[in-house]
């Protein structure tokens, strides 16, 4: 068996639930050793019912998992004292202090760190003698980070990982989840914040309706989209009035009221002859916007592009968002 | 490789000891797993003094006895679990757990463990006092007690989470938990000895599952259960805790119906 780096690999999988939706379609993926590989998609694309398959939670309807050349449903004794896992939300009893919740979980950890030092890598460490349920959501979330990182794993499945924390708790996730993958922990995170995948990770997917639309690094999946530049046409003047689009680059357009839309993928090139048009013209160009194209502009690229063709399936429609509550 | 490996024990007895921190937080818990088991017995005395008990070669103390056990089975064991085990699984704790080494016996045996302890020590403690009180004499067959008691407590927890799988929240334990609370009193010798019941019940009741825990526990007290009758309830008992595993696997759930 070829394992070679790579700590997960999944092939072909599939995933039905018992009323018979098929939340995973043939997904095929590999994560290498010491990498940050982020999972995206939008709510019931079929990211947690993945993730859950590579944490061993459930045996996969179809295909193959592997995670440290293990299957981890079948042989997780071999995989499970290796791994650390956040799920998206709860699991932890809110009757319980934080103290007592980290030395409950250390207990079932082989080669628990002291449950000091984990409060204190999610800075939690005043806070050992507050029950659950008076912890906010975002210390919440910080304990279980902290929980999953208390047997120091080779492999990290972050779900969801800084939903409810505020902005400087989420620059401090990202900030530790960066230094363990500096130290070699391999991390397998979903998120829907594009911004998160685009600050952390190495490569992404982007899965949609149970398949994977995009893969690659971040730059690699941005650079399949166009820039944007958007503006609105000054008074007295029609689309027919700017220089011909195609001079100017434009691959794609869109009008909305004065508002117009120009896609392209020479940007530079794009806002210069738009500019020196503006200027020669001697007009205004209100509320210019000028974007060059990321991760978020490829991620609503894919779902409406992907979904366009579905939009005559409302009975699969609906049952997505049932998974999606 | 780490250097310190958990062990099966070592995991229960984590997770044993923050349920036992949860129940201690827990009053409605407490009420249910401690005082009612311990005050029901008061009620079976009133009512077996006015029973014809010299017929069927019994003393009120042997009455009161085996359905003091069986409400500490009942009412410590079972009907507690069942709310831990709801309680658990609507929170997500056991979803949680399951990501992690202990394996879903050991998630289960953690959590039923204070409960299963509490349960076993109001037995020995509600045994003392009927010695004491109502002048028992020693069990004259400890091993059919001892059998009677372990089965117990494990059918208990068994049964516990079988009818967590059909109850959605803990306060709807409260209504779930009833039918097998009901009809063990009745029928499977708490309120009343089975020789008092008519013919044809009395050996239906033979087959309910607290039924031959109640048989061993007196059987062993009084010394005069047949080498047959012993192993015919010891049988059923059997029966049940296999139907218990099996039923379990199939209709545990461990996570909260969306």
């Amino acid at each position: 068996m070829d394992t070679s780096d790579h700590v997960m690999e999944v092939t072909d999988l599939r995933r039905v639930y018992e009323g018979g939706f098929e939340a995973v379609r043939g997904v095929t993926f590999h994560v290498d050793r010491g990498e940050i590989f982020a999972l995206l998609g939008t709510n019931g694309a079929g990211k947690t019912s993945t993730v859950e398959l590579l944490e061993g939670l459930a045996p996969p309807s179809g295909g193959r998992v592997r995670v440290l050349g293990h299957d981890p449903y079948t042989e997780r004794a071999a995989v499970r004292p290796r791994t650390g896992v956040m799920l998206q939300e709860g699991g932890l009893p809110s009757e319980l202090t934080v103290g007592e919740t980290a030395r409950m979980w250390a207990g079932c950890v082989s080669g628990a760190r002291p449950v000091r030092e984990a409060l204190a890598l999610v800075g939690l460490e005043r806070r050992t003698d507050v029950r659950v349920k008076q912890l906010s959501g975002g210390e919440r979330r910080r304990l279980d980070l902290a929980l999953a990182l208390l047997g120091r794993p080779e492999v990290l499945f972050l779900d969801e990982p800084t939903t409810g924390l505020d902005a400087e708790g989420r620059q401090e996730t990202w900030e530790l989840v960066r230094a363990l993958r500096d130290g070699g922990t391999t991390v397998l995170l979903t998120t829907h914040y594009l911004e998160e995948a685009e600050a952390l990770a190495d490569r992404v997917a982007i899965l949609h309706e149970g398949r994977i639309a995009a893969a690659g690094t971040p730059d690699e999946v941005t650079a399949a989209q166009p820039s944007r530049i958007s503006l609105e046409l000054p008074a007295g003047l029609a689309l027919g009035d700017l220089p011909p689009l195609a001079e100017l680059g434009v691959t794609g357009h869109e009008t909305d009221g004065r508002v117009v839309r120009l896609r392209t993928r020479t940007l530079q090139r794009t806002a210069t002859e738009l500019l020196l048009w503006a200027r020669r013209a001697g007009v205004e160009l209100r509320g210019l916007d000028v974007r060059s194209a990321s991760l978020e502009e490829a991620f609503l690229g894919i779902a409406r592009d992907v979904s366009a063709p579905r939009a005559q399936e409302p009975k699969e429609e609906k049952q997505r968002e049932e998974y999606a509550a | 490789m780490n250097a310190v490996t958990t062990t099966s024990a070592g995991r229960m007895a984590a997770l044993a000891r923050a349920e036992l921190t949860l129940l201690g937080r827990s009053r409605s818990a407490l009420v249910g797993a401690v005082f009612v088991p311990l005050v029901l017995p008061f009620s079976v005395r009133s009512a077996a003094e006015r029973m014809n008990l010299e017929d069927i070669g019994l003393t009120v103390g042997l009455v009161v006895l085996p359905a003091s056990i069986g409400f500490a089975l009942l009412f410590a064991v079972y009907a507690t679990l069942i709310g831990v085990f709801v309680g658990q699984r609507e929170q997500l704790v056991l979803k949680r757990l399951r990501t992690g080494e202990p394996r879903d016996a050991e998630i289960l045996a953690g959590a039923a463990l204070p409960a299963v302890v509490l349960g076993l020590a109001q037995c020995l403690l509600l045994a003392g006092a009927c010695g004491a009180v109502l002048d028992v004499p020693a069990p004259r067959a400890v091993h059919l007690v001892a059998a009677g008691l372990v089965a117990g407590l494990v059918l208990c927890v068994l049964l516990a989470a079988v009818t967590a799988g059909f109850t959605r929240t803990t306060e709807s334990a409260q209504v779930t938990s009833l039918p097998l609370l009901l009809v063990s009193m009745v029928g499977s010798g708490l309120l009343v000895p089975p020789e008092l019941l008519p013919n044809r019940l009395a050996a239906v009741c033979e087959l309910l599952p607290l039924t031959p825990v109640i048989t061993l526990v007196r059987g062993g007290w009084t010394g005069d259960l047949s080498t047959v009758d012993a192993l015919r309830a010891v049988a059923v008992a059997l029966a049940w805790l296999g139907l218990g595993v099996f039923a379990v696997r199939r209709w545990f759930r461990w996570e909260p119906r969306r």
